[in-house]
């Protein structure tokens, strides 16, 4: 229960962090906030050549507006993104879905992009990521690339990142005023990866639905955007029978597995209910224009 | 920096400057207790699940077991030994031993500094908040009540000695 002998490196510039990446080849690990990988360490579970820590480079950590987008550097703190008035103004889904990760010790280490670049399927920074259409942007040898989520994720823990490319940003829209949102989540203990999460969106006009947006954690190797439901609203509105038309087909969108936590038909169950939920909760913060 | 190379670790702990040399394995936690000989943070689960070794580092609470001794170097810490001030109980163990806060006593470190932090971040904290607060912490023995009992019963005392 303690962690093996690895090279320890500190870097104080991203520069400095990529090379020290190339050097080893795929045998260093990078070191964000430390709340999943220092556990996979504790168990021996990893064993990595080397720790490259993150953690000494201020330049990656920050929060700020452009073109309409918040930014945040990789290395931003959950608890930073949990307390931010720019997040709370711009992103609120964001804000509520921190709540869900993990607890606030953890928030006060955990990095936004650490919980991305780990992929973990029941995470909910990659759900929300997903709902929003956000971006990450990464950086390697060969230059900077920008990827959408559905470019990201490949399956369980396992990211389209090169071994010598770092996630250095994550972008993600500005919710529009007056859009509506929640973040819905099962979990049997707080503070748990979800059984199930459900980010969503709706901007209403009228009687209308102009845009729903909904993604889930939990339910797949990676996260599920659930357009053919999104679809169901933007045309029939977001009525009650709307709403259970569009949770009914967001479980048949969903082919999540069974394990010790949940089965696959639980699983479906939960994303029935929590996308109905979630989908009453949002309607009821939107501000119709 | 190689493997086994031993590192120096320089940061505050309770208001004084300590340093010792560690390999860059070492965790926090197992730091504070064997080279420090601050044995009070007490070492759980080791994953990050218990919350029993929280500290308070730079001011927020953080987990020790998951995080390494060389990355607290310069950082100020707090542990369960800061609290009482000249053999005084700080207000909030106060509220622990007057309402049964604890039992065996294990998770207490740890559910102090959470709670600590916790009342920092929500002066006025309504039940369901403290609940899903110190749902950080694992206590074994207590069921919780007397935890939520204690923590509501310190915020008016913390916020007047803020």
């Amino acid at each position: 229960m303690k962690p093996p002998r690895f090279d320890y490196h500190a870097p104080t510039s991203l520069d400095e962090a990529l090379s020290l990446l190339g050097r080893y080849g795929g045998d260093a690990k990078l070191l964000a906030g430390g709340q999943s990988l220092m556990p996979l360490l504790n168990f021996r579970l990893s064993r990595p050549a080397a720790l490259i820590d993150l953690n000494r480079i201020p330049a990656l950590a920050y929060i700020k507006e452009a073109d309409g987008q918040v930014r945040f550097g990789a290395m931003t703190r959950q608890r930073a993104v949990e307390f931010s008035p720019v997040v709370q103004a711009r992103l609120p889904l964001l804000q509520e879905a921190t709540r869900w990760v993990g607890h606030l010790p953890i928030r006060t280490r955990g990095t936004i992009g650490g919980s991305i670049a780990h992929a973990d399927p029941s995470a909910e920074y990659p759900a929300v990521l997903a709902a929003l259409e956000g971006q990450v942007v990464v950086r390697g040898p060969r230059g900077e690339r920008t990827l959408r989520p559905e470019q990201l994720f490949r399956t369980y823990l396992t990211t389209s990142l090169e071994a010598d490319e770092i996630l250095t940003e994550v972008r993600l829209p500005g919710m529009p005023a007056g859009a509506g949102y929640a973040f819905e989540e099962f979990a049997r203990r707080h503070g748990d990866f979800a059984i199930i999460g459900i980010a969503a969106m709706v901007i209403v006009e009228g009687r209308r639905c102009r845009t729903a947006r909904l993604a889930t954690a939990g339910a797949g190797p990676v996260p599920v955007r659930l357009r053919a439901a999104e679809e169901i609203l933007e045309k029939d509105g977001l009525g009650d029978a709307a709403i259970d038309a569009a949770a009914q087909s967001a479980g048949e969108l969903v082919g999540p597995d069974s394990d010790i936590h949940a089965s696959a038909d639980y699983r479906r169950h939960l994303t029935r209910v929590l996308t109905a939920r979630a989908l009453r909760r949002a309607l009821a913060r939107a501000g119709g224009r | 920096m190689k493997m086994s190379d031993k590192v120096p670790v320089r940061l505050t702990v309770n208001g004084t400057s300590r340093e010792g040399r560690c390999e860059p394995r070492k965790l926090l936690v197992d730091f504070l207790r064997e080279d420090l000989g601050l044995t009070g943070t007490h070492v759980g689960c080791e994953h990050g699940i218990c919350g029993a070794c929280t500290i308070m580092l730079n001011g927020e609470a953080a987990r020790s077991c998951i995080m390494l001794a060389v990355q607290a170097d310069g950082a100020e810490i707090v542990t369960i030994e800061g609290l009482a001030q000249a053999g005084q109980l700080h207000p909030l163990q106060e509220a622990f031993r007057e309402h049964h806060g604890l039992q065996c006593g294990f998770c207490t470190p740890g559910m102090l500094m959470t709670a600590l932090d916790f009342l920092h971040v929500h002066p006025d904290p309504t039940e369901a908040e403290i609940r899903e607060g110190i749902s950080a912490v694992l206590c074994r023995c207590t069921g919780y009540q007397g935890i939520v009992n204690a923590v509501k019963a310190a915020a008016p005392a913390l916020n007047r000695s803020r």
